[in-house]
């Protein structure tokens, strides 16, 4: 359990990131709070030759909530996203998954930047930024982008950030209905069993927009469009939870690991995304 | 001079038994204080560390070590070929079987050891092992040992004579090449008979899969061979230090007095820590070849993948019974997976350890047991984790055999297990499998336990559940686990108790200072245990200082008298026994230099608490205080200065404590999610020597059954991968994980102990495995459950639900 040799670069502003990353290509990779790298990098799993340490960059930070959305920095961390009141009342369920990440010690070091720049389908972060429709900025040399959550995830692993480019802040229109993130877990720290995301927004009885998003189901997080459409202009009843857990059942395809084989982890997808919606439609 | 201190106030500043006294070693764990094997830091100190196989099976075609050596630090590689010229490539186990330090021309199990890389620290020595080349022919790999004992496979080609002839092994003769073992224990036609005779048999299968110990330290040494004076230290995460300086001396060829060993600071053991490993003897290699001391610290995969493991037993079992319940005979036959070595820790007459408690609390007349031990593609091991030898596999599958017996005889398991206990009056009971029961009393624990949890009450609630469910009101199911246990403990007389020839006594040396305090040694070694806050209140109690006055030391093989270790829950009842004869010595003593103090006769002199006092004439007396520097500074006839005593004690039998477990769970039916509502545990260890040091082992016991019952595995795929090797698929319960448990308890001391002590830490454990697995077994009971496998992991009690249409 001790890695390879590899350079630690510690640089203070944005520019220096880059340039290492333009010098080092393939070689290098930024890190945040390092809970996901730095273990694989001791497994000798991830080869990491120049590791680049985004703590001491400026401009990461920060929590802003205006009336367009909430713009979250890449190095603010799970801790910061729990602890954060205005947060909580703007888009509630951000708290309530940060609370079933990992520990409180991983927390206080785990980014949100990083929990969705690394591609990791047992995350929660990117499910939920994918349910929220949120926008990852990214910054290369050749200057600033924006990419929706929705189209960011490729493969396990693999996303459409590119080498020389670095993950500097996630933004989310104001989320609003009922929300919920229920998830399904051997023990504190595991990754999910199965995890949903839900917002759903409700007028009179009945539901008029809804977004799922499902976590470590797949080698991406799933945007289930097909499964929200099937909530809408319902009453959410039982045809209704059916339908939207069918639909999400064509989306997701996963795959058998210590956690179980795949028709347990099927069943309990739709058990858990039947909870998440009724409780999401609960507090609408 | 009027004595003001009362007699209550004199017992309460001894802190004696019976005392929650808190635990002395607190102040230095709670303050990161403590000092573990890798805290030791020695000038010069080098760092071993392995190059494991990643295949399960395969033969060694050539190891490269060249691009290795050349990584700045890296001082050598030890290969098979460096230590056989020493003879120290392969080494003997405790179970009287051979293990290779070192993969000698092939290899048995997936991180067996190949190589090992020395260096000046372990950053060097972990990029050297990255450019070990090692060549590898893959062999077929069998991880079943139903298939092992089919296969023409043969795994351990230096177990086979010329021609294929299969030599005897340790013990006894073999049936196939890839066979160990039989073991057998009590009467076999006798009991086959009955069993055909009888109204009611059951039967049943079960796996008690392959889990870890997983202490939270992992093992580790440090060897240090000091080549002007010739000897040898070596620290190391030892549970018998001794055994281990005894073994050391004899497949090294140092005499012994040459080998110092020492356990300090031991973060955890539970059986994982009782063995000899390849990386002892490596260190102890490296640092003779280097003359510098050499380090081994194995990290968490190591730990989990290749040191010992614990259980794998398959076994089947037949139990008859009259129709009104009473149970006339039992017959269990174990598959025992042993992994590449045959490495278990037992006693050297028991490969199977104390199996054959497997008749558990119950009045079972006629029994027959059989174990068949098997080499499989798995790492060696076998090792009572948490448990005296294979005590907790017998208790489950009493536990679990009473439980089926219960559904075919349409019967409530608690009444039938009421039924059959053996009652007060028969102890000391002769058991059919050889064992003699010191003592117990079985009804009163049970009915106690079951009135605490109002246990009418929650079967009453479970009907409701179960109608509620039916009528698709909830998709909850509740379970009510049971379990009653024996536990064996206190190995042992060593008239049939011995490893590799050393007799399992142990022992205790006291030393009284003149001014009345004391040390005490014994060759026992906590882990975690409290000896040294325990040990104490017994001295305390014994000879009158307060415990507060006495140190205890142990692990330290220079210092402390031969004892063979802390396993077996047997440091009470074999060192704690020792330590009171010991202490009984010093009072003897003690009471002869009073008598002269007093100018009476020794007769006319008692003992009372901290005193000796004049018979008839409490107030002339002499405290021990006064005593112990009398020893030491008045010329008495006939009396040797000096207050010293030892004490080696040969145990004339196990002691058993036992118990009384009630767990309520409630279980989602849909996801296999459990949620342990309630957990009642009543311990019975005979006398109660620190009641807060007790509830401790109690919680720490069943947490860890929880984690075993529950998930926790040593899973592997058909190749002989090891699939749970870090501790994200490894199950170690969280704070999160573990419900409130509420302990109770009974005292039936053991007649033979001098204490009437019985030993604790292992009995939570035992007794609770069984009870989360029927909690979750009895919720399915309705529905047509007889047995699943453990552990119940979410996707398994799921698949249970599934199996029996709960999800349709």
């Amino acid at each position: 359990m001790i890695p390879a040799a590899f350079a630690y670069y510690r640089p203070t502003d944005m520019a220096g990131v880059i340039s290492l990353l333009q010098e080092h290509g393939d070689d290098a990779r930024v890190m945040a709070g390092g809970h996901s790298l730095i273990p694989m990098m001791k497994l000798r799993m991830a080869d990491v030759p120049h590791l680049i340490d985004l703590q001491a960059v400026g401009g990461l930070s920060g929590i802003a909530i205006g009336s367009g959305g909430i713009r979250i920095g890449a190095m603010v961390t799970q801790s910061e996203i729990i602890a954060d009141d205005a947060l909580s009342t703007a888009a509630p369920i951000l708290r309530e998954a940060a609370l079933q990440i990992a520990d409180p010690q991983v927390r206080n070091m785990g980014t949100v930047g990083g929990n969705v720049a690394n591609g990791d389908p047992g995350n929660d972060m990117p499910g939920l930024m994918q349910c929220l429709d949120a926008t990852f900025s990214l910054i290369g040399p050749d200057g600033v982008r924006d990419v929706p959550a929705r189209d960011f995830y490729e493969a396990a692993y693999m996303t459409a950030r590119g080498d020389e480019e670095v993950l500097t802040a996630v933004t989310i229109p104001l989320p609003a209905g009922g929300y919920a993130y229920e998830k399904q877990k051997r023990k504190i720290g595991d990754y999910a069993t199965a995890a949903a995301a839900v917002q759903i927004v409700k007028d009179g009885d009945i539901c008029t927009a809804a977004s799922i998003a499902m976590t470590n189901l797949s080698d991406t997080p799933i945007f289930s469009e097909a499964a929200g459409a099937a909530l809408i202009g319902t009453s959410v009843d039982d045809a209704a939870l059916q339908a939207a857990t069918d639909a999400m059942q064509g989306d997701i395809d996963p795959s058998e690991d210590n956690r179980g084989p795949v028709a347990f982890k099927k069943h309990v997808a739709g058990v858990i995304l039947r909870r998440a919606i009724a409780r999401a439609w609960s507090r609408a | 001079m009027k004595d003001e201190v009362t007699r209550e106030e004199r017992i309460d500043n001894l802190k004696g038994m019976g005392c929650s006294r808190k635990r002395v070693e607190d102040a230095r764990f709670t303050q990161g204080k403590g000092n573990y094997v890798d805290d030791i830091k020695l000038d010069g100190m080098l760092f071993g560390d392995f190059v494991r196989t990643p295949y399960a099976h395969a033969r060694i075609v050539s190891i490269n070590t060249e691009e290795a050596m050349k990584v700045p630090g890296v001082l050598a590689v030890l290969t098979a070929a460096d230590l056989e010229p020493l003879g120290l490539h392969w080494m003997p186990t405790l179970a009287g079987d051979k293990q290779m330090v070192l993969a000698d021309g092939k290899v048995l199990f997936q991180g067996q050891e190949v190589a090992f890389v020395v260096a000046e620290d372990r950053y060097a020595a972990a990029d050297g092992i990255e450019l070990v080349e090692v060549e590898y022919e893959e062999l077929p790999v069998i991880v079943d040992p139903f298939e092992a004992l089919q296969s023409d496979v043969v795994l351990r080609e230096d177990l086979v004579g010329d021609g294929g002839t299969l030599p005897d092994g340790a013990h006894g003769p073999r049936k196939h090449h890839n066979h160990i073992f039989t073991w057998e224990a009590g009467d076999k036609d006798p009991t086959a008979e009955v069993i055909a005779e009888a109204d009611v048999v059951a039967e049943e299968s079960m796996y008690y899969h392959r889990t870890h110990p997983c202490p939270l330290e992992t093992c580790g040494c440090v060897a240090s061979m000091d080549k002007v004076n010739g000897k040898l230290t070596l620290w190391g995460t030892f549970q018998a230090p001794h055994a281990i300086r005894t073994v050391v001396s004899l497949i090294s060829g140092i005499e012994e007095h040459n080998i110092r060993v020492i356990s300090p600071d031991i973060g955890g053991g539970f059986g994982n820590k009782v063995g000899a490993y390849p990386g002892y003897v490596c260190s102890v290699v490296a640092s003779i070849v280097t003359g510098k001391p050499v380090k081994w610290i194995e990290d968490r995969m190591d730990n989990l993948m290749t040191t010992a493991f614990a259980r794998d037993y398959h076994m089947t079992g037949k139990i008859a019974a009259t129709k009104e319940g009473k149970i006339t005979a039992l017959q269990c036959h174990v598959t025992a997976d042993h992994g590449g070595f045959d490495a278990c820790a037992d006693p050297t007459k028991f490969p199977a350890g104390f199996m054959n408690i497997c008749t558990g609390s119950y009045d079972i007349p006629t029994a027959y047991l059989e174990v068949d031990g098997v080499y499989t593609n798995k790492a060696p091991g076998g090792v009572s984790y948490r448990c005296s030898f294979r005590v907790t596999e017998a208790v489950y599958f009493i536990e679990r055999m009473i439980e089926v017996l219960a559904i075919e005889l349409n019967m409530d398991a608690a009444e039938l297990r009421r039924i059959n206990f053996i009652k007060k009056e028969q102890f000391p009971y002769k058991a059919a499998l050889g064992w003699e029961y010191d003592s117990g009393d079985y009804h009163t624990a049970w009915d106690k336990a079951l009135k605490a949890v109002d246990y009418d009450g929650l079967r009453a609630e479970q009907a409701q559940r179960v109608a509620d469910f039916k009528a698709g009101k909830t998709r909850s199911l509740m379970g009510i686990g049971l379990s009653f246990f024996t536990e064996i403990v206190g190995a042992g007389p060593v008239k049939n108790c011995d490893i590799l020839g050393l007799g399992m006594f142990d022992s205790c040396e006291i030393r009284i200072h003149p001014t009345g305090s004391a040390i005490a040694r014994l060759g026992t070694i906590s882990q975690g245990q409290g000896h040294a806050t325990t040990f104490a209140q017994i001295l305390a109690s014994e000879i009158g200082l307060p415990a507060d006055s006495i140190t205890i030391e142990e692990g330290d093989t220079d210092t402390a008298p031969y004892g063979l270790g802390t396993y077996g829950s047997r440091s009470t009842p074999v060192a704690g026994a020792a330590t009171a004869m010991a202490g009984r010595k010093i009072r003897a003593k003690a009471q002869m230099i009073a008598a002269y103090l007093l100018e009476v006769h020794d007769n006319d002199v008692e003992f009372d608490v901290d005193r000796f006092v004049v018979k008839g004439a409490p107030e002339q007396f002499k405290t021990m205080k006064e005593i112990a520097f009398a020893a030491y500074n008045q010329a008495i006839p006939g009396i040797e200065p000096g207050l010293e005593a030892v004490s080696y004690y040969d145990p004339p039998n196990m002691t058993y404590p036992f118990g009384a477990y009630v767990c309520v769970m409630d279980i989602d039916v849909d996801t296999g999610v459990p949620d342990i509502r309630r957990f009642y545990a009543l311990d019975d260890c005979g006398t109660r020597i620190n009641p807060m040091i007790i509830e401790g082992q109690v919680h720490g016991g069943l947490t860890e059954a929880l984690a075993v019952s529950l998930g926790q595995e040593i899973a592997y795929d058909d190749m002989g991968n090891v699939k749970t090797g870090t501790l994200m698929d490894f199950f170690l319960p969280t704070a999160w994980e573990v419900p409130n448990y509420e302990t109770d308890h009974t005292v039936t001391p053991s007649p033979h102990h001098p204490i009437g002590a019985k030993g604790v830490g292992e009995s939570p454990h035992v007794g609770g495995v069984p009870c989360f697995s029927n909690a979750v077994q009895d919720a399915f009971r309705p529905f047509g459950n007889r047995h699943t496998n453990m552990p119940h992991d979410h996707w398994r009690i799921w698949k249970t639900a599934h199996d029996l249409g709960l999800h349709d």
